[in-house]
């Protein structure tokens, strides 16, 4: 009588998984494919510029770089490809890597797919930590374009970045519990004042320093360099190359915080491990590169809508768009008005906004946060 | 066996569990019943370890269960929960794959495919595997957490030699199950549930549905404002009387040669009141 209520006899022979590796194919396909991307723009934006340098030409000098002498390579271009672009170049791929995995991350922890790591007081606090010392007038940033300025201000921008992300974290916190959505809440009033402290700086700067604070909330790769790529690098490498290995527990924890438990995984440490990661990367983001928005919030998304959920394919193709888009905006912001120069973040703004917005009508963010 | 030794709990001087004690053994299919808000999701919330126990124990093989690491007590005990949100659109095969995430590192292995393939086909949700779990009906979408912690605790000696008994016990713990399932599914789960009980699982249910108590548990708990009112089988714990004590309704029991067990039905005649005021 109950033998017609399994829907399938158990004695058929076991049935092939109909589409294993459909999302895993689709993500690795895509990855790829980034991958590649990534190359190609980087190699075509660095010949672009006020000297122009072709693209065979770019790869003789590349291919000099590393001991190939091919054809004759004319010193300027090299000069000005090896001491300007290619820093600047490899900076926007990483700032660009690290704001977009760590966006893909914070939306992951806060089960949000709007959420962005400016949210939770990142960005914020770093800027309001650099314009007060710009406007402060502390020694150290008397001369912000010498390097020690700049170090010093990057400093207390990342320590901005990190003071603020743990005090929302903490107040976020009840009975050893950080409430998701308080932890949102939180970084809202945070975010406010800290916006309030900058405005009440802007209005107490000078014309100089109005300008330097302007420049600097705006975004610009424009100080990069060797030096500034040598001691970046590896905090901005670390989230990048961290993160991927979360992407197991990341997708568990999209069902919740309990079924996320009953699944094994420990909540506490993911939780911290995402802050941890996410501060440190675009903490140093922002010190290095001023608040560049947008990033960490349309390009996971755009990930998600051609391969799906699965974080395994959303954190690292979050990097790679995120360092193309980062590389492109960049040689919009340095070739749009050349000689001068754009602030980035006007260019990812404008892109951004209008993505956001569409991805809003089209419904691609219509699931709230939902808290069990 | 798993089980809660003299549980209490409290929340702001609210008592929701006073002095419970419940187990389970390998083997057996446990119902727990009761009126809205006497406590059952609590229960079963102290023993998947999510809400500890003002007072009392649970213990999963004579040992405390706070000794267990996470990952150890999710390869012997499965959750299905009465809410499942989900925040992003992962496919069904993914969120079926979740639950074998405490059984490998990195990619899945082709056993854990299988797996994930047989939990699908059992639940009927085969040819839904590519598609969002948000797209799919109330239903469908508690099938598919049903298929995830199918696969959350089975191993591969199990699917190569079905009807073989398991080495290690292992539990499901099922907050009202049936939700949102049409008829048949409904008895599809608990016929589900009662073959892994043969195969030496132990399943605890929240159950609604008194018929299918009466088919399908091995015993039964009624629990009343967080206390046990009755613990034994079915037929002995469901009586017209225990059941108006519980519920506040009148019924009757009626025993029929050709059924399975007992049917219980409401008596509107003897109970006026279908909203009763809570005491």
């Amino acid at each position: 009588m109950q033998t017609d209520l399994s829907p399938l006899a158990t004695t058929q022979p076991l049935p092939q998984a109909s589409r294993p590796g459909l999302s895993r194919s689709k993500g690795w396909w895509l990855n790829g494919l980034l991958a590649v991307l990534l190359v190609v723009v980087m190699i075509w934006s660095v010949g672009i510029g006020a000297v122009s340098i072709p693209i065979p030409d770019v790869l003789a000098i590349l291919l000099k770089q590393l001991g190939w002498e091919v054809g004759v390579v004319e010193p300027q271009q090299e000069t000005v490809l090896t001491v300007i672009r290619l820093p600047r170049i490899l900076l926007g791929v990483l700032v660009g890597a690290v704001l977009g995995i760590s966006g893909a991350a914070i939306q992951g922890l806060f089960r949000n797919p709007l959420a962005d790591p400016g949210l939770i007081g990142i960005s914020s606090g770093a800027s309001v930590m650099a314009v007060l010392m710009i406007v402060l007038q502390l020694r150290v940033f008397s001369d912000l374009s010498s390097l020690s300025g700049l170090y010093a201000l990057s400093l207390a921008a990342f320590a901005g970045a990190v003071g603020t992300t743990l005090l929302v974290y903490t107040l976020a916190r009840k009975n050893g519990r950080t409430v998701v959505s308080t932890m949102l809440l939180v970084g809202v009033a945070i975010n406010v004042f800290c916006e309030a402290l900058r405005g009440l700086m802007m209005y107490l700067a000078d014309d100089a320093q109005l300008r330097a604070i302007s420049y600097w909330s705006l975004g610009s790769l424009g100080g990069a360099s060797w030096e500034v790529l040598q001691v970046t690098t590896p905090f901005l490498l670390v989230p990048v190359l961290l993160m991927p290995r979360l992407s197991k527990p990341m997708n568990a924890f999209a069902l919740g915080e309990s079924q996320a438990g009953h699944l094994g995984v420990d909540v506490s440490k993911l939780k911290r491990n995402v802050v941890i990661l996410a501060t440190l990367g675009v903490g140093v983001a922002v010190a290095v590169s001023g608040v560049i928005g947008f990033i960490g919030l349309v390009i996971p998304h755009l990930i998600r809508l051609v391969s799906g959920a699965n974080h395994r394919t959303v954190l690292p193709g979050s990097a790679l768009l995120g360092a193309i888009v980062l590389t492109l905006s960049d040689l919009v912001a340095r070739t749009l008005v050349a000689p001068a120069e754009l602030p980035i973040g006007i260019i990812t703004g404008m892109i951004g906004a209008p993505t956001f917005l569409f991805m809003l009508v089209r419904g691609a963010g219509r699931k709230p946060y939902t808290e069990n | 066996m798993l089980e809660a030794q003299h549980i209490t709990y409290h929340i702001n001087r609210k008592i929701l569990l006073d002095d419970v004690s419940l187990a389970v053994r390998p083997g057996e299919l446990v119902a727990v019943v009761g009126a809205n808000g006497a406590g059952k999701s609590t229960l079963l919330k102290t023993f998947s370890r999510e809400l500890t126990p003002t007072q009392g124990l649970v213990l999963l093989d004579k040992k405390p269960i706070r000794g267990f690491s996470a990952l150890e007590l999710a390869r012997r005990r499965a959750v299905l929960a009465q809410q499942n949100p989900l925040a992003f659109e992962f496919s069904v095969y993914e969120l079926v794959m979740m639950g074998r995430y405490p059984h490998f590192e990195g990619h899945p292995r082709p056993e854990d495919q299988a797996i994930v393939a047989y939990a699908l086909e059992r639940t009927g949700i085969a040819r839904l595997s590519g598609r969002a779990v948000p797209t799919l009906s109330g239903g469908e979408q508690q099938r598919v957490h049903l298929a995830k912690i199918l696969a959350q605790l089975m191993d591969a000696d199990e699917l190569n030699q079905s009807g073989a008994p398991i080495r290690q016990p292992k539990y499901l713990l099922l907050d009202e199950p049936t939700t949102g399932l049409d008829f048949y599914y409904q008895h599809s789960l608990l016929e589900v549930a009662s073959e892994l009980t043969r195969r030496g699982y132990g399943v605890i249910a929240i159950l609604h549905d008194l018929n299918l108590v009466m088919q399908y548990a091995d015993k039964v708990l009624l629990l009343k404002e967080g206390k046990a009112l009755a613990f034994g089988k079915p037929a002995s714990v469901l009586t017209a009387d225990s059941i108006f004590k519980a519920f506040h309704l009148s019924v009757q029991i009626i025993h029929q040669p050709e059924l399975d067990g007992p049917l219980i039905v409401h008596t509107r005649q003897t109970s006026p009141v279908p909203f009763p005021s809570p005491i």
